[in-house]
């Protein structure tokens, strides 16, 4: 069931005016800077701001028209907040049950015991909230808004409020949940690389408008969009693990472009993994080096040269069909005169898996 | 010592501040809740209403209730079109003098809790498909619960303790609306010394109690506008 919605909502001199559309399945990300409506938007969708004029339709079932407006308790949504917001006034277990008694018990092939272990909650049942750490907060906040049974998951920077650790073990968490969810996600952030890790599909918003939507790899690689041009540019390519080397504590992977070595990861062969490239990580060679420590060397064409002043310049690079962004100084293009067509060698001083 | 005249204040004195807690509950909590949600530009209009009996004198307050409650009053003329007589020195007359006068005792609390807990609660509830009534029982009573006691024991010690809107609505009839606080005048002025002390000691322990129940059961109590 996909999603549609088109939303107005005039604030003070702030007007958010979007319309996109979600897949099914999968995490979509509302992606852009603070201020820019993301989480108004998402709030509109849930039913949470009346006074937004619009439309919202899940699959066949319209929450809002013009002439229709389902109550939010009736939207069959899950709602994970910034902050946590458990209910101070329950157990951790019966925070976790709140939505799912409610819910009529329909689990819609969501099992609970399966959502609960998935985010190691299993142990703080019987914990009162006052007692958690942030991360654990959000992990009961998530797994009670699953246990909903909803249709449709929203969630509004989820771990924006997280050291980095726990931000990481609950992605781990959010990438695992959303293979096995046969629900849409939609997820708010203005963090690309938490975008670029969790999200297939990406709307950019803003100032209240959607700038471009389409799948996540493409719009980070995109020139006319200013994420290409944020100081940690990168790009995200997909590859399939070919083998790992015990010895050196390392795994091969097949993207268009050749082969890419990185730090071993723990991941059967055969696997289709995301990389991240970073675009000041990339260096340009006339020739192919021998006498290097870089291990990550393939042949690439110039698609195209934008200028970033004052002293450098994005390349963009292409790998048979992967897209790959260089940031090298205007003086080293000058002086290896690229352009666009030339043939050069991209090395890439690290790779990291998303 | 204590007579019947006395225990019948006694008991006319419960009745009108349970009466009067259970009025202002019902009334005082969509009230509350308004005002703590409310950005509408007559609010501030209501909140100086509300905490007026904090400032007025009792006086001023039953004078004007007198006249409100009276024949020709508001009250009054309504409760003659229903058949119900005049309201001024009725029992009925003290609790509708006694809902104005301990209004901001129950009101002011509610508001504070309830601004405390602002809406993200009930968002969040909705979210997991609680309905306005379950998000109410479920949510708000629960997280607002101290809030409650509070406003509970405050508008009924309140009451029990009031003296000079009873005597101007009420009058001093012995058995109707002579409640507690009026019994004790009524003593020392017949320089009845000891049945006042066992009325002003036992209320003077019964008031102290309460409030230690106030403020043991909340750190934040706040019997003034904040």
């Amino acid at each position: 069931m996909s999603l549609q919605a088109r939303f107005q909502l005039s604030r003070g001199d702030f007007t958010l005016q979007a319309e996109f559309s979600a897949p099914a399945q999968g995490i979509t990300a509302l992606f852009g800077p603070s201020g820019c409506g993301k989480t108004t938007l998402l709030r509109c969708i849930a039913g949470l701001e009346p006074g937004a004029r619009g439309s919202v339709q899940l699959g066949q079932t319209t929450w809002q028209d013009a002439h229709t407006f389902v109550p939010v308790h009736r939207r069959g949504i899950g709602y994970v907040f910034q902050e946590a917001n458990l209910f101070a006034h329950l157990s951790v277990r019966n925070n976790l049950l709140y939505g799912y008694r409610r819910s009529g018990g329909d689990q819609g092939g969501v099992d609970p015991e399966r959502i609960i272990q998935l985010l190691g909650i299993d142990q703080l049942q019987d914990r009162s909230v006052q007692n958690l750490s942030g991360g654990e907060r959000q992990r009961v906040a998530i797994g009670r808004a699953l246990l909903s049974a909803p249709q449709l998951l929203l969630m509004d920077e989820p771990l924006a409020a997280l050291d980095r650790e726990s931000k990481n073990a609950i992605m781990a968490c959010l990438q695992q949940l959303s293979q096995e969810l046969a629900i849409p996600v939609l997820y708010v952030s203005h963090d690309h690389s938490e975008v670029a890790q969790l999200a297939q599909q990406m709307i950019m918003l803003d100032g209240g408008r959607v700038q471009a939507t389409g799948p996540v790899i493409e719009l980070l690689n995109r020139l006319d969009l200013p994420l290409a041009h944020a100081p940690d540019a990168e790009t995200i390519v997909e590859g399939i693990i070919n083998a790992h080397d015990e010895r050196y504590g390392l795994s091969y992977l097949e993207f268009a472009g050749g082969r890419l070595t990185v730090t071993q990861a723990d991941l059967p062969v055969g696997q289709t993994v995301r990389v991240r490239l970073q675009a000041r990580d990339i260096s340009l060679t006339l020739s192919q080096q021998t006498d290097t420590s870089i291990l990550n060397i393939f042949p690439v064409t110039i698609e195209a040269i934008v200028e970033e002043p004052p002293a450098q310049q994005l390349v963009i690079l292409d790998a048979n069909g992967a897209t790959l962004l260089a940031r090298i100084t205007r003086k080293s293009a000058e002086y290896l005169k690229l352009a666009v067509g030339k043939q050069v060698y991209a090395q890439v001083k690290s790779v990291a898996l998303v | 010592m204590i007579s019947d005249n006395d225990l019948q204040a006694l008991w006319i004195t419960l009745q009108l501040a349970t009466l009067t807690t259970l009025i202002l509950l019902l009334l005082g909590t969509p009230l509350a809740w308004w005002l703590a949600h409310s950005r509408a530009r007559i609010k501030p209009v209501i909140e100086a209403i509300i905490a007026l009996p904090l400032v007025l004198p009792p006086t001023v307050l039953g004078f004007y209730l007198l006249l409100a409650l009276g024949p020709q009053g508001i009250f009054g003329q309504t409760s003659q079109a229903l058949g119900l007589g005049s309201l001024a020195f009725t029992f009925s007359g003290l609790v509708i003098g006694s809902v104005f006068y301990s209004l901001p005792f129950v009101v002011q609390p509610l508001q504070n809790t309830f601004s405390a807990i602002g809406r993200r609660p009930l968002e969040v509830a909705a979210t997991l498909r609680a309905t306005a009534l379950d998000r109410f029982f479920s949510v708000i009573l629960p997280l607002a619960r101290s809030g409650f006691i509070t406003a509970t024991i405050l508008g009924f010690a309140h009451t029990v303790g009031e003296f000079g809107v009873v005597l101007m609505i009420g009058g001093n009839i012995p058995g109707e609306t002579q409640v507690l606080s009026i019994a004790i005048y009524d003593h020392v002025e017949a320089v009845d010394y000891v049945s006042a002390h066992w009325l002003a000691g036992g209320l003077l322990l019964a008031s102290f109690i309460m409030l230690l129940l106030v403020y043991r059961y909340n750190r934040r109590l706040q019997v003034l506008p904040s």
